[in-house]
């Protein structure tokens, strides 16, 4: 099976008053095979958004991709030309934004939101539009079908809002889906109900996605492989199971570490503190040279100063960006 | 369901009791007809100093109301709020400003709470000017202490909250609730946009002011997890009444209430089968 | 609906409390038509005794107030002592022709100004928007007198355009094709030096308002829609930019009867201007009160259809307004 989108060695930096270039992402590759969830993991600067960014080509205007190719159905989508992109946009490659609130326009009724992107692709008759406009918003919506089209995005709860959203994202069939932190403002209950809505359409469309949060339990049950971007960079790229159930590189280790389980066992260190990622992972603290983690690092060593670790396979497809497996 | 006694063992008066809090708000529609939304429905509970009270629930379960109300930025139908002994609902202004003080609100989103044409420093020292105790050297004292309280350096007093990562927005909003020593902070899903790492590092800091500080907590949030780590005692609400309530062991070991059964379910954990490796 | 009754009813105490601000104003300040006349040695005291108790001058103020307000709820809006007639049907007629100047250059200004305030803010900081930021400081500098006298000496060099009024000595006589050709040859230099005043705030409003939107979030969401940039910019943009456009343009529908008295006075068009200049020079009471009555009809009345316009074209406005 060939990839349906093949990410290799991009590099995207952005460009601060005064010139400067700062890195945002250095040398990020991976594939994503028809009908995986990929579930990206990454903190604040860590890159995620620009990665999302970067694979339609909508990034903010100081952004510049300095290096690497993403190749969809064999085309290297960032050569492609304006026109070509927007046909590419919403009807191949869907991009959901974090904050449904803003994502929508606060005016236009969601219906009717829908109904553009389809019009956008491909000149139907006005009565095939509206006919698959309601058949999505059925398809999304189960209930209060007619009330929820009709609705203005803030007459909406966040939930509603974000599932318009998907709505808008599915209308024209893509073949791949990029969510930027779907759930990050939603409870708990709705989270789940937003996941079940992406598993329900993975099953029924076949979709491909990059699903990205910062969140590691939301990815268990639900993504196929995981990629955990720190600073710009993968640390670790493999199946869920293996990623979240044995993770490999010191970050994502400690990174689980940091999150409290709920345990309910009584006496099981309630209250005591949390085994924290000391230190930020803002530009001004990372080094110049050598692994970007090492001054957080808990298990660094001193080849981790001098050199930056490449990936090594510890499986067919888990590969770990650590010198503790470099062989 | 009132709660005296608390896991420190000290059974002291209560900082804070809440009594038949009722919160109700109308709307008139196109049509004239007033709807009515009852966001709290006579609520009540106690919080001892020193402790943590979680209040978790869904969104529209009156938990920010709730807040709201506390901090005296909103006023409530009917009920009392009794605040180290004195019922601060029916007090006039002046002195409801006295208590403000006393009372401090964390919000989730400290992007809006912070103004972002002011500097860190001038954010700092803003409440403190408006209290009219202080002269410059006090003022600039007190800045410098509790910046290094809470863990930021030095160097940020001079940046705007916008060039700020969301925990150092988070602890300067910290910072800045701290420096008029208040009693009580309330902590409205003030972790719920922060990093997961970053989380662990708000919660430990905030911890450790409980600690040797003795701060009482109000922790409103949505993360049975981190309320679960993090407090004495869990209230659980559901559309404005508190329908279980307990401390933490009891809420997870034996939920009563459906509403509470619904929120554990919900809660995503990681690594399905594996999970003695994550806990400690 | 009940939006619309209250905005409504601020409008009419409005208005009331205008025609009494008019009235007052008018009526306490010092000197009569009739103070003229008592100057003029060959008029008899006694004359100007009969007349002034003719017109009711001698009467106190609520009186007069009443007496005339009633009247200009009956339609008569008083005498005028300068023209010797009634006040109505000059005022109308005036009115009529401000009117068809400042319609017309309301809507030239702003059909140039949309297009033009989009493209603007779509290039934001590049060298052609620097170029029409600059362009429209410097018309926004040069004092509308400038302006009118400027395209004055222009019409009296070139001998292209008439250089004043609103028709020609022989327009009578002309066909009807030929009369709207000579009507539209008067119009040019004083519509032209109206767009010209206006043009420039217009410009920069639509270009800092769209400019604000074009970061917003949705208008980012919808482009990685697919949605091409012509719809994007005019029906996601736009839309979403209006509400300040909105006000401003019932503000430009409110200043139509007011705004153009500098040209109309310069450039010799018949208008409201220069009427009311010539009415409250010469004291004429009732003509001064009509065209203030007619102006702040025009400003409250633009206000009115700005705020009705602001409800029915933003969804969140009329939700907040229903919630309160």
């Amino acid at each position: 099976m060939t990839a349906i989108l093949e990410i290799h060695d991009l590099h995207v930096s952005y460009r601060s008053s005064g010139s400067e270039l700062s890195p945002a992402l250095k040398g990020v590759s991976f594939r994503l095979m028809p009908g995986e969830i990929m579930g990206v993991l990454g903190e604040s600067g860590s890159g995620k958004s620009t990665l999302a960014g970067s694979l339609v080509r909508l990034l903010p205007g100081n952004a510049l991709v300095t290096g690497g190719t993403v190749q969809f159905e064999g085309k290297d989508l960032l050569q492609a030309n304006p026109d070509e992109l927007q046909a590419i946009r919403g009807r191949h490659i869907s991009l959901i934004f974090q904050e449904p609130s803003l994502a929508l326009h606060p005016t236009i009724r969601v219906g009717e939101q829908v109904r553009q992107v389809l019009a956008a692709h491909g000149s139907r008759g006005k009565r095939t539009l509206n006919e698959r406009t309601r058949q999505i918003f059925a398809e999304i919506f189960p209930e209060e079908t007619d009330r929820i089209s009709r609705s203005y995005p803030h007459q909406l709860s966040g939930g509603q809002r974000q599932r318009v959203l998907i709505a808008q994202a599915i209308a024209c069939g893509p073949s791949v889906v990029v969510a930027d932190e779907p759930t990050a403002s939603l409870d708990p209950t709705t989270q789940m109900e937003i996941l079940g809505v992406f598993r329900r359409l993975r099953e029924r469309l076949g979709l491909a996605m990059i699903f990205i949060t910062h969140n590691p339990a939301l990815l268990s049950d639900f993504a196929d492989h995981v990629l955990v971007l720190y600073a710009g960079e993968v640390a670790e790229c493999g199946p869920a199971e293996s990623v979240l159930g044995l993770p490999r590189h010191p970050y994502t280790k400690a990174l689980f570490q940091s999150i409290p389980a709920v345990s309910g066992k009584p006496g099981t260190g309630r209250k005591a503190k949390l085994p924290v990622i000391l230190g930020d992972s803002s530009r001004s603290s990372l080094p110049i040279r050598g692994c970007c983690f090492e001054p957080r690092c808990t298990e660094r060593m001193e080849i981790c100063k001098e050199r930056e670790p490449s990936p090594a396979n510890l499986s067919v497809s888990h590969t770990v960006s650590c010198f503790k497996y470099e062989s | 369901m009132k709660v005296e006694a608390t896991a420190t063992g000290k059974n002291v008066h209560p900082l804070l009791k809440v009594e038949n809090l009722v919160k109700r708000y109308t709307k008139r529609s196109l049509a004239g007809t007033p709807e009515e939304l009852l966001a709290l429905d006579s609520v009540s509970f106690t919080i001892s100093p020193g402790t943590t009270l979680a209040v978790v629930g869904e969104s529209g379960s009156g938990k920010s109301t709730l807040a709201n109300c506390l901090a005296c930025l909103e006023s409530p139908t009917s009920g009392n709020i009794w605040f180290e002994g004195k019922d601060i609902v029916k007090l006039e202004e002046r002195a409801c400003r006295q208590v403000r003080r006393q009372i401090q609100l964390i919000f989730q989103d400290p992007a809006s709470s912070l103004n972002p044409r002011w500097s860190a420093f001038e954010v700092l020292v803003e409440p403190l000017i408006l209290q009219r105790k202080f002269n410059r050297e006090e003022i600039k004292k007190r800045v410098n202490y509790w910046l290094g309280r809470v863990g930021l350096s030095q160097d940020i007093v001079g940046r705007s909250p916008m060039e700020l990562s969301g925990g150092q927005r988070q602890r300067l909003a910290i910072a800045r609730a701290l420096t008029l020593e208040p009693k009580l902070l309330i902590l409205d899903e003030a972790l719920s946009a922060l990093d997961c790492s970053v989380q662990a590092q708000i919660a430990n800091l905030l911890m450790e002011l409980q600690g040797s500080l003795g701060m009482t907590y109000l922790f409103i949030t949505h993360d049975l997890a981190m309320a679960a780590h993090f407090a004495d005692e869990i209230a659980v609400m559901d559309r404005g009444r508190i329908v279980e309530q307990g401390p933490p062991n009891k809420i997870f070991i034996q939920p009563e209430q459906e509403t509470t059964r619904r929120l554990l379910a919900a809660v995503p954990r990681i690594g399905r089968g594996d999970q003695s490796a994550l806990e400690r | 609906m009940r939006y619309l009754v209250r905005r409504l009813g601020h409008a009419f105490f409005l208005l009331a409390g205008a025609s009494v601000l008019a009235f007052l104003f008018t009526a306490l300040a010092p000197g009569t038509y009739f103070d003229e006349m008592r100057l003029n040695p060959q008029i008899a005291p006694e004359t100007v005794a009969a007349l002034r108790a003719q017109y009711g001058v001698d009467k106190p103020l609520p009186l007069r107030y009443a007496s005339w307000l009633n009247s200009v709820l009956h339609g008569d809006m008083g005498f005028s002592f300068a023209y010797n007639g009634p006040v109505a049907p000059l005022l109308v007629v005036r009115a009529r022709n401000t009117l068809l100047l400042t319609i017309t250059s309301t809507l030239f200004a702003w059909a140039i100004a949309l297009p033009l305030g989009v493209w603007s803010a779509e290039r934001l900081g590049r060298l052609s928007d620097r170029l029409l930021s600059w362009g429209t400081a410097v018309l926004l500098v040069i004092p509308d007198l400038a302006l009118a006298l400027g395209l004055l000496i222009v019409a009296v060099r070139s001998g292209w355009f008439p250089t004043g009024g609103m028709a020609s000595v022989d327009f009578e006589t002309l066909s009807p094709a030929n009369k709207l050709r000579d009507l539209a040859l008067h119009m040019i230099l004083p519509v032209t030096a109206l767009v010209l005043s206006t043009l420039p705030l217009l410009v920069r409003h639509v270009r800092a308002s769209v400019a604000d939107v074009l970061d917003a979030p949705f208008l980012l969401a919808a482009l990685g829609h697919g949605i091409p940039k012509r719809t994007l910019l005019y029906r996601y943009a736009l839309p979403a930019a209006a509400n300040p456009l909105i006000s401003l343009f019932g503000f430009s529908i409110g200043v139509l009867l007011s705004g153009s008295l500098l040209i109309e006075v310069v450039m010799s068009w018949p208008g409201l201007g220069p009427l009311l200049l010539e009415a409250i020079l010469a004291r004429d009471l009732y003509v001064v009160i009509g065209g203030m009555l007619f102006s702040t009809f025009f400003l409250v009345g633009g206000n009115l259809f700005a705020d009705m316009l602001l409800y029915w074209a933003d969804p969140r406005i009329r939700a907040e307004s229903n919630a309160r």
